[in-house]
């Protein structure tokens, strides 16, 4: 699978991440082999414990890059379970089998040739009115998205209520691996957030008016005064500069407006 | 038993700060303040940085920053061998052949491809582990722009990064920075990044630790991932850009003409050793929490091992501001199975207050990063920081608050990331204060380069993380994300511009990696070691000490 079991010269930079946990040792199954961990270990942590080097299957190690999708089950119970390996702490019993990888169609697209207009992204994912609207890539979703509450929107034509409802889909793919109608549903999410925030959304307009004083040259003479100006005289005017007070709302505005 | 998700163990202690919330609220209510340090308060208080620990560090001996004092962690990974025998590598046989070589997946790397493939150039991207797997894709609070005229400007900016780094940053480098970022907001917004905006589309923005203005911009508290995932997207869609996997670069390769031209790439899963050939190149490897300096834990990714220092440093380009290295004030203590987790400033921006056992405010919670951590670690040496049963020390990050300034449900909603995470360890951090303690977040230094992303040698560009300069010796919150945006254009633009008007063809060579070997011998550098790292190493002793095989043929990985 993903991992390799390997000898290595002990690097004398690294860091044990496990403690000297004098915890209770509990059994795990990894893809059916048994070991013996120390409970409270995430089910990342307990691989690298029996052993493991992970290549695939290992990210950011903190619930944001969905490299470590991983599926287990209990014994006796007939329910697949999902979780993320780096967030889900070890149970007793469990059998786990990580999914960093499963393959999923992805349109691909001239995004500045787009509209908001619903029929895009149809056309894109003929697929997506192959959804029998069984619920199972919510159930297999560790983040807890609606899922399948998100595919209607999109086959609605909402294209904005599937971006917000997705906004904090990681892609790891585990939705499309319970697919039964075998969506690709984190691409249709990710077209479906990029129309949204370019196309949807107001732009922000003082923006654009900030992108054109700069491109005037309207701070030049500023920057570059200050590239000039000796370290201690940008101390001071580093602390006499105004700070716009926390509680200030959208409307407040500086005394000193030399350099605005 | 519990209280409120925590162990019995902490219930006087999260009672302590129940019992002082109703009038550090009134407080915040009236606009009442902690006072920031004056300057000369932050330098003393920085004593207690570990930044500033002699121990910590050594000498380097060897390579174009000779004599420069960087942490041991760093020093082990220069003063190494390469990951191959460089007689052994065939450059004539090349595997792969591009105009512009990116190396790296995360935020700056995917930039660079885009702007370099827009430039008309060919390009392939070969990275460690997944496209989009870096500290891009974790980073939360946000990102600083200039973007309100009517109170704000890129002057500003500058001198808020300025007083962040201590005045010691590159004056050319920030101000390309500070100038270029509104641009690189606008292309971020046309490429679709979901912003928070009001209704009429303006940007929802906030202070950062050392801001003067509200600048900061956010995507709720996964800002880093929905530009990472909306850049890697576009990159997608480009046919110029192809992409290599698991496939991290180990070596620079040159050519006979003193220019970058490619490098040696390792596919870490068949474990062969394969060359590229390419017209320029651009390192964007990102950070290097996983080297644990001093022991902290980190909040980095699990690739962030240095690898470009490693490369750049081999290849004749000297260091900058490495001997900083940031500690994010709020990294979680407890519970231990998210210890290290990165819990975003923006509670901080929002008005959380940070308190000792006592339930008492310490400091302003908004002082820059290293003057904050500094800060902590003094109050827990002086006695002050809340015990956990696990025998560590933390800070309470009142996050509560916020459901009580902003309204029910801004804990959840604002910060639905964190609110899940801990909710699945039984907390409702809308009802429960975060154990904080500080913990290892960005590599402020770098290999040294200019505004144009050029270093020392010929072809070779470098943009993010694996960069010094911009920040100086400590980075604000929200300048990394735009750092990645403004130099990745840059460095996309320049490497292609290199690659179609310096570029000359040449025999590829890897002498200087010979060279780095000899030096190394001749400085009495008797190491078995290997660099760069790839991967750290989080097998227990109990286990390695059973791997006994004698050696293994093929290659040590």
């Amino acid at each position: 699978m993903s991992t390799k079991q390997r000898k290595r010269k002990p690097a004398k930079t690294a860091v044990k991440e496990e403690k000297k946990i004098a915890a209770k040792l509990i059994p795990i199954y990894i893809m059916g082999k048994r070991y013996e961990i120390p409970e409270g270990l995430t089910i990342m942590k307990a691989m690298e414990y029996a052993g493991y080097i992970l290549i695939r299957g290992c990210g950011c190690r903190g619930g944001t890059c969905g490299a470590c999708g991983t599926v287990y089950r209990k014994p006796g119970d007939y329910k697949l379970q999902v979780a993320l390996a780096c967030q889900k702490t070890v149970e007793p019993d469990m059998y786990i089998a990580q999914i960093p990888f499963f393959p999923a169609n992805r349109a691909t697209y001239d995004f500045a040739g787009l509209t908001a207009a619903p029929e895009e992204v149809f056309k894109l994912y003929p697929e997506l009115f192959r959804c029998v609207a069984c619920n199972s890539c919510t159930k297999a979703c560790p983040q807890g998205i609606e899922v399948m509450d998100a595919i209607s929107a999109l086959k609605q034509g909402n294209i904005a209520q599937a971006a917000q409802l997705s906004f904090d889909c990681i892609q790891c793919g585990l939705c499309t691996s319970r697919c039964f109608g075998e969506l690709a549903q984190y691409h249709m999410f990710q077209l479906a957030r990029r129309i949204y925030g370019a196309m949807i959304v107001p732009r922000a307009q003082h923006l654009t008016e900030m992108v054109k004083a700069v491109g005037e040259g309207r701070y030049d003479r500023f920057l570059e005064e200050l590239k000039r100006t000796k370290e201690d005289e940008l101390k001071k005017l580093y602390e006499e500069r105004e700070v716009e007070p926390m509680a200030a709302g959208e409307d407040w505005k500086p005394k000193d407006r030399r350099y605005l | 038993m519990s209280y409120l998700g925590y162990p019995d163990f902490f219930e006087p202690y999260i009672k302590k700060v129940e019992q002082t919330r109703p009038a550090r609220i009134e407080k915040r209510k009236k606009g009442e303040e902690f006072p920031f340090m004056s300057l000369q308060e932050r330098q003393d208080m920085l004593r207690y940085h570990p930044d500033y620990k002699e121990e910590g560090r050594r000498e380097i001996k060897v390579g174009p920053s000779k004599g420069y004092r960087i942490a041991h962690e760093f020093v082990d990974l220069l003063e190494a061998k390469s990951r191959v025998d460089p007689n052994k590598v065939d450059l004539s046989r090349v595997d792969y052949e591009a105009d512009v070589l990116v190396i790296g997946g995360g935020g700056a790397a995917t930039v660079a491809a885009l702007i370099a493939e827009e430039n008309g150039a060919q390009v392939l991207v070969a990275t460690k582990l997944r496209h989009g797997d870096s500290n891009t894709m974790m980073a939360e609070g946000g990102i600083q722009a200039a973007t309100k005229r009517e109170k704000d400007s890129p002057y500003y900016h500058y001198l808020d990064v300025l007083g962040g780094g201590h005045f010691k940053n590159d004056p050319d480098i920030v101000a390309a920075f500070v100038k270029q970022a509104p641009d690189a907001l606008q292309w971020l917004e046309r490429l679709g990044v979901m912003f928070t905006k009001f209704p009429d589309g303006r940007l929802g923005a906030m202070h950062g630790g050392g801001t003067c203005r509200k600048r900061m911009h956010y995507c709720a508290d996964l800002s880093g991932m929905e530009i990472m995932r909306t850049v890697r997207d576009e990159a997608r869609n480009r046919k110029n850009i192809k992409v290599l996997e698991f496939s991290p670069a180990v070596e620079l390769i040159l050519n006979e003409h003193g220019q970058c031209a490619g490098a040696v790439l390792y596919n870490m899963e068949t474990e062969e050793y394969l060359v590229a050939r390419a017209k320029a190149v651009i390192l964007a490897t990102g950070g290097s929490g996983r080297l644990h300096v001093q022991g902290f834990m980190t909040t980095n990714h699990y690739g962030a091992t240095a690898d470009g220092i490693v490369l750049g440093y081999r290849a004749g380009v000297p260091l900058s501001f490495l001997h900083t290295v940031q500690y994010h004030p709020t990294g979680v203590v407890f519970p231990e199975q998210i210890e290290g987790w990165l819990i975003t400033e923006r509670f901080r921006s929002e008005g959380a207050d940070v308190l000792n056992v006592n339930g008492e405010k310490f400091v302003n919670e908004r002082e820059p990063r290293d003057v904050e951590s500094a800060r902590f670690i003094k109050e827990c040496l002086d006695g002050k920081g809340v015990p956990t049963p696990t025998g560590k020390v933390g800070i309470w990050l009142d996050s509560p608050m916020l459901d009580i300034l902003h309204g029910e449900g801004r804990v959840r909603t604002a910060f639905v990331g964190k609110w899940k995470v801990y909710y699945r360890l039984g907390i409702d951090i809308s009802r429960a204060p975060m154990l904080v303690y500080p913990t290892l977040h960005y590599q402020n230094g770098g290999l040294k380069d200019n505004a144009e992303c050029e270093t020392g040698l010929p072809g070779l560009y470098v943009a993010g993380e694996v960069t010094g300069g911009l920040h100086g010796e400590n980075r604000l919150m929200g300048n990394s994300l735009m750092d990645i945006v403004v130099f990745g254009r840059i460095a996309g633009k320049n490497a292609t511009v290199f690659a179609r008007e310096k570029a000359r063809d040449g025999e590829l060579t890897l002498k200087h990696v010979k060279a780095y070997h000899k030096e190394l011998k001749e400085a009495g550098i008797v190491a078995d070691r290997v660099a760069p790292m790839l991967l750290p190493d989080y097998t227990t002793a109990e286990v390695k000490e059973k791997q006994l095989t004698v050696s293994y043929l093929g290659t040590l990985r």
